[in-house]
């Protein structure tokens, strides 16, 4: 009977992906070689599906439900993180950005690494010595329960959402761009697959579905890096140089610094992609970024929650050491990835696929392979679209169970049964919850189509760390804390993170959208008075937007007016007329088609923001300059902690302190493994 | 259960063999910790204020930044191999001698 419940959802969903892809037309892949992606996707959900169905049957209690019974192993662990850690963002994203700017995208890959020094250091091994399931119950373990696990599961569920919200539009439009199917369907299907997953496995199957996914990814990676730096002996100074050379990186950064590089020669061009300020304009948001990923990692609940699945703290830590050495290993990998896509399959065609350069790998595995019209080729870009697929339902799952044991451990059975739910009704609870929430998950995803969410990644980490680091370190190692500090400080830092992401730059402000369609538009007028170059106001106003502060603006030559992208089309549709070369013809029409996507996307804007004139809180301009909040939100996270708890008395946390001390650093009584 | 009563929190807290440990793990790993910080945020800040030392070409196209971000895995993975080394060698030990004696010390 199992079986075939088994058997039937995995025919239903394969029909699902082939139905829409059958009616789909664009995407990545060429309509010829469809059924080879649909092949390897249904390999791989089949090996995902089979886990999962071993994995049902050894999850009874609550133990198993939320902790794959703490049988994990420390390498099977440190697996699974990686897993769950290299989202789509990261694995397609960070690659993408090297592909597009070179050397600022390798730079932000270095802080998703760090971030896992302060996991290791501080984080992994006391949380499994004291906890249980939850962030909830680490910091109930002294705090006041109720009120601290009230408080811990928000701010799951919060941080679990924005993170959810950004994967799934990011999941479906990725979906979308690689093989065509439809948005909708893409979220329901990573939403029916994540929710059997963790409701019927729960994290034993989630575990070896992250572990999976990151094998293939590592797999897919190793081969990519080994094909294209392979021809270079592996040399690092000859492969950088062949990056240097290369023409259409050239012509990427002439594009990319505008008039600044019309004196520059060719070499110094190429030399200029391997070099910082290309994409990361601010050094300021940059250190902001940083705090927030260094901090915010050891605060997400599904991270921490991963080191509730191993036997003890020594696993936690071999766990965490080999994480590490995937993760790390991994972004030096996209290193490798993000410049041969640059060099083979050109920034401009990643670029004209999708504008963050998310199809880079996708692309390079498409060339490495032979190019768009080979089996092969095409047989690689399915496999690392399945990767990429897999990596969306591996992180979402990881996410769902988060945020369903928050609500299930924490809330219901924690604060409205006060923790007298029999063990049936606590794993029912838990099922309960991951149905509930994986639903709301699909519903979001669809419902946020076509909005802004790549700000929701960061905001997750910036709330992680203003909010759930502070509570938790500060728990496990500071003998004053207490409930109100932990309470006050969390909520400070978790509103403080989002109001400032509310008024920043990460929002849509219309004026400027408007400004700007109308520029691409109708062009610019002609310029008859020269401007010199203004440099940006210092001080606070990186900070904050006030009077008398000046923005940059780069020097202004006089020159005639500048034709907009209709009188473009204008000109281009009498001069097509003339042509009668089939060659130059057909560069032609390829040029009207681009300008008329264009003027679309212009038109579309104006269309979408006509009568707004303010932002969704009600401004013209931003108010807070930075992208990400974690600069001001951590400190006031911990801050609003530190005070609270000196000027107010708890005697549970005073009394605690001794027995969590002496547990989070010894591991007595600290919850075992449950045999079967 | 019954026997978690019997355990003497306080007593191993202010037990010597514990304050050992808790000196030696706190300032090695506050040591880490603020080394590995301070390292990786020299990163944004020489990429952000002295992009020119950034520049500097050291070995054909390779240039000090290319090399510094390298370098952050490197002292990455180093800080994670230190710590593990020192905590199976020393920590755990003392740990495990604590945690058997955990019941007699009063």
């Amino acid at each position: 009977m199992r079986k075939v419940l088994w058997t039937s959802t995995f025919i239903g969903l394969s029909l699902m992906l082939s139905d829409a892809a059958m009616a789909a037309s664009s995407g990545a892949v060429a309509d010829k070689y469809k059924w080879l992606t649909f092949l390897v996707f249904g390999a791989i959900i089949g090996l995902t599906m089979f886990v999962t169905y071993r994995a049902a049957k050894q999850t009874h209690s609550t133990a198993d439900f939320y902790a794959a019974g703490r049988s994990v192993s420390g390498i099977q662990n440190g697996w699974a993180i990686a897993g769950d850690y290299l989202s789509a963002a990261s694995f397609l994203g960070i690659a993408g950005l090297i592909s597009l700017y070179g050397y600022d995208g390798f730079m932000y890959s270095v802080g998703w690494l760090v971030a896992y020094i302060t996991v290791l250091l501080l984080i992994a091994e006391p949380c499994r010595n004291i906890g249980k399931y939850t962030l909830g119950d680490i910091l109930a373990f002294r705090n006041n329960p109720k009120a601290s696990k009230t408080i811990a599961a928000v701010s799951t569920v919060l941080v679990s959402t924005f993170y959810l919200t950004a994967q799934m539009v990011g999941g479906g439009v990725l979906v979308k761009t690689l093989i065509g199917i439809d948005y909708t369907v893409s979220v329901i299907v990573v939403g029916i697959l994540m929710l059997t997953y963790v409701v019927f496995g729960g994290m034993k199957a989630t575990t070896w579905v992250q572990i999976i996914k990151a094998i293939l990814l590592v797999t897919a990676s190793i081969l990519l890096v080994i094909f294209t730096w392979g021809k270079f002996g592996f040399s690092l100074p000859g492969f950088l140089q062949a990056a240097v050379d290369n023409p259409d990186i050239q012509a990427q950064v002439k594009k990319l610094l505008g008039e600044s590089a019309a004196n520059m020669a060719p070499a110094d061009l190429g030399q200029r992609f391997l070099e910082p300020g290309l994409y990361l304009k601010s050094p300021i948001d940059q250190i902001s970024l940083g705090m927030a990923l260094v901090l915010g990692t050891a605060g997400m609940p599904h991270i921490l929650m991963r080191f509730f699945t191993v036997p003890t703290a020594q696993d936690a830590r071999k766990s965490v050491i080999w994480a590490m050495g995937i993760i790390g290993g991994f972004y030096v990998l996209t290193l490798f990835m993000g410049l041969g896509a640059a060099m083979n399959v050109t920034s401009a065609k990643i670029a004209a696929l999708d504008a963050g350069g998310n199809m880079a790998a996708p692309l390079l595995a498409q060339y490495v392979g032979g190019g768009p019209d080979s089996m092969l080729g095409n047989l690689f870009l399915a496999f690392v679209a399945a990767v990429a697929f897999a990596t969306i339902v591996a992180v979402v799952a990881g996410l769902v169970l988060a945020s369903a044991s928050a609500m299930s451990h924490d809330l219901y059975v924690g604060v409205f049964r006060g923790d007298h739910a029999s063990p049936q009704e606590q794993v029912m609870a838990a099922r309960v919850s991951t149905v509930i929430v994986g639903a709301l998950a699909i519903y979001v995803g669809i419902a946020a189509q076509g909005q802004n969410v790549a700000h929701l990644v960061a905001l997750a980490f910036a709330v992680a760390a203003s909010s759930n680091l502070p509570a938790v370190f500060l728990t496990l190692y500071w003998k004053k804390t207490n409930t109100w500090g932990v309470v006050g400080g969390m909520l400070a830092g978790s509103l403080t993170a989002i109001y400032l992401v509310m008024i920043s730059p990460n929002m849509s402000y219309p004026k400027a959208i408007i400004a700007n369609a109308n520029k691409v538009l109708d062009g610019t007028p002609e310029v008859t008075e020269a401007k010199p170059a203004v440099a940006a106001s210092t001080g606070l106003c990186t900070l904050w937007a006030m009077e008398g502060c000046v923005a940059a603006s780069p020097a202004v030559a006089v020159g005639p007016a500048k034709p907009g992208a209709r009188a473009k089309l204008e000109a281009a549709k009498t001069e097509l007329a003339t042509l009668t070369d089939e060659a130059a013809k057909a560069a032609k029409q390829k040029e009207i088609e681009g300008l008329e996507k264009t003027i679309a996307k212009a038109e579309g804007d104006l269309k979408k923001w006509e009568g707004q004139t303010t932002s969704m809180m009600g401004f013209e301009k931003p108010k807070f300059m930075l992208k990400n909040p974690g600069l001001i939100s951590i400190p006031v996270g911990f801050l609003v902690t530190i005070l609270l708890s000196l000027f107010t008395r708890d005697r549970r946390s005073e009394e605690m302190w001794d027995e969590l001390y002496v547990r989070q650093n010894t591991g007595i009584h600290a919850e075992g493994a449950v045999a079967h | 259960m019954a026997q978690e009563q019997t355990v003497n929190w306080a007593a191993i807290d202010n037990d010597p063999r514990f304050q050992a440990l808790h000196k030696k793990k706190s300032g090695f790993l506050w040591g880490l910790m603020i080394f590995s910080v301070v390292y990786y945020f020299l990163l944004p800040i020489g990429a952000g204020y002295f992009p020119e030392l950034f520049k500097i070409k050291v070995w054909g196209p390779v240039n000090v930044g290319i090399l510094f971000a390298l370098s952050e895995f490197i002292v990455a993975w180093g800080i994670a191999f230190i710590y593990s080394t020192r905590a199976n060698r020393t920590f755990d030990a003392m740990t495990a001698e604590i945690a058997r004696e955990a019941y007699n010390i009063k």
